[in-house]
């Protein structure tokens, strides 16, 4: 049955809004630092799939998010953000080569995929904390926050990522 | 006309992306300057229904602690009513009282961002509305932003939107208390002029000008304070008496002559 891959997605969807509203969302690790581990839905997304059902299944996603946590749609800007930027980040790191139909997660290296969470993690992180603070004034603060937490979030989806290693197709 | 078309469908996902963005914008950067989303909040049925379950499980964890503190707050109260002067007549009809007191359980809790928002498991159906004062055992809290039925929303004292009538214990001398977003023990009062005389240690408790809080509700101590830029007032930071980590029960505070407050500010500012 978890092959089916709209059935696999969803249950991903749902598990992870609940893992991180009503785990990470209240790590309050240092008194600020919640990884932000629902990021891993777009690195565990298929690669060729309509990129315009992908973009509303992030913005449903972060808006999710927001509404359990409050924040209004600062979750949904940073995630159809990278949803959008995603190809363009696949591109920089597995080469042109991603496009083509043969390409799987499996003959790329582990360096390229870490890179590539990384990366993704980054822009999302930069955009949230930005729309977060809103000011030019708490620069510090904001990379601050986006170099600690992002830290967090990678760790923390490297984790769940190779607990489930199975699942990258 | 052929081309717009051809042209809009060849970047749809551009497109789409736009008009996501743009409507996750709109949304944060509105909230930003005025009350949060009616329709985006986590009093809503759903969301309040899984952290209330969430809050259930969790909840059996801190009850021997949250047994210490009620004791300890049911022991002040008694002290308080032992020590006072008798009352000859226990006032029991409730149309002359003028506060009223609903208690909540906080089932989410947030104090990491700079927005912070809690959400309790009472709504309008207890009698819960807008613009209601929310406190714990210790101090203050914050104010109902947003209610559903069953739920309601509260804004943190530790939300850079938070603007509430302080003053220093004893005295007349008011000002706003802040946030400024960088420490959760800590918030700021503004507007204190040069001139009153301060103490590191003084307590800061709510102010008579607010229609939402009742007069000498504690709020905390001052940790330091300094001249602002200009010199003509202080910047003062405050010690939070409440561990705003970690708090369990509330109590929300309805104002019952909060409406004829308004409705008379409301007619002078008309008049002027």
């Amino acid at each position: 049955m978890l092959n089916n891959i709209y059935i696999l997605n969803s249950i991903r969807f749902t598990l992870l809004v609940l893992v991180q509203v009503l785990i990470f969302n209240h790590i309050n690790f240092i008194g600020f630092i919640n990884p932000m581990a629902y990021i891993i839905f777009l690195y565990w997304y298929p690669l060729r799939e309509n990129v315009s059902i992908f973009l509303i299944i992030s913005f449903l996603l972060g808006l999710t998010i927001d509404l359990f946590s409050d924040t209004l749609a600062i979750h949904t800007a940073a995630i159809v953000t990278i949803a959008f930027a995603r190809p363009v980040i696949m591109r920089f790191c597995f080469g042109a080569n991603f496009e083509f139909q043969g390409f799987t997660f499996k003959n790329t290296t582990s360096v390229q995929r870490m890179t590539f969470l990384g990366l993704l993690i980054g822009l999302h992180h930069l955009v949230f904390f930005s729309l977060e603070l809103l000011s030019f004034s708490h620069l510090l603060l904001i990379l601050k926050k986006v170099l600690l937490t992002g830290i967090a979030t990678f760790i923390v989806s490297m984790l769940i990522s190779s607990l489930f290693a199975k699942e990258i197709e | 006309m052929q081309r717009i078309i051809n042209f809009i469908l060849s970047n749809r996902n551009t497109f789409l992306y736009a008009v996501l963005l743009l409507f996750s914008l709109g949304l944060t950067i509105r909230s930003h300057s005025y009350h949060q989303s009616k329709a985006f909040n986590s009093s809503k049925w759903i969301t309040g229904n899984i952290y209330e379950t969430s809050n259930g499980i969790t909840s059996y964890f801190n009850l021997k602690k949250e047994n210490n503190s009620l004791i300890k707050e049911n022991r002040s109260l008694r002290k308080q009513l032992f020590n006072s002067k008798p009352i000859n007549v226990i006032e029991l009809d409730s149309s002359k009282i003028d506060f009223e007191i609903i208690d909540a359980k906080i089932i989410k809790n947030s104090f990491s961002s700079p927005r912070n928002y809690l959400t309790l498991n009472k709504g309008k159906k207890h009698g819960v509305t807008q613009d209601m004062g929310v406190i714990t055992t210790k101090g203050i809290l914050g104010i109902i932003e947003n209610t559903s039925n069953n739920f309601a929303t509260v804004q943190s004292i530790l939300n850079t939107k938070s603007n509430i009538n302080a003053k220093i214990k004893n005295t007349d001398y008011f000002g706003s208390l802040i946030w400024d977003a960088k420490d959760y023990t800590t918030v700021q009062l503004a507007d204190i002029p040069r001139l009153v005389p301060l103490k590191v240690g003084d307590t800061i408790v709510t102010g008579a000008m607010s229609s939402i809080f009742p007069e000498n509700i504690p709020i905390g101590f001052i940790k330091k304070f300094d001249l602002n830029a200009s010199q003509s007032s202080y910047n003062i930071n405050i010690q939070l008496f409440n561990d705003m980590a970690n708090i369990k029960n509330s109590y929300i505070i309805s104002n019952k002559n909060r409406k004829e407050i308004i409705e008379l500010e409301a007619r002078t500012d008309d008049a002027q």
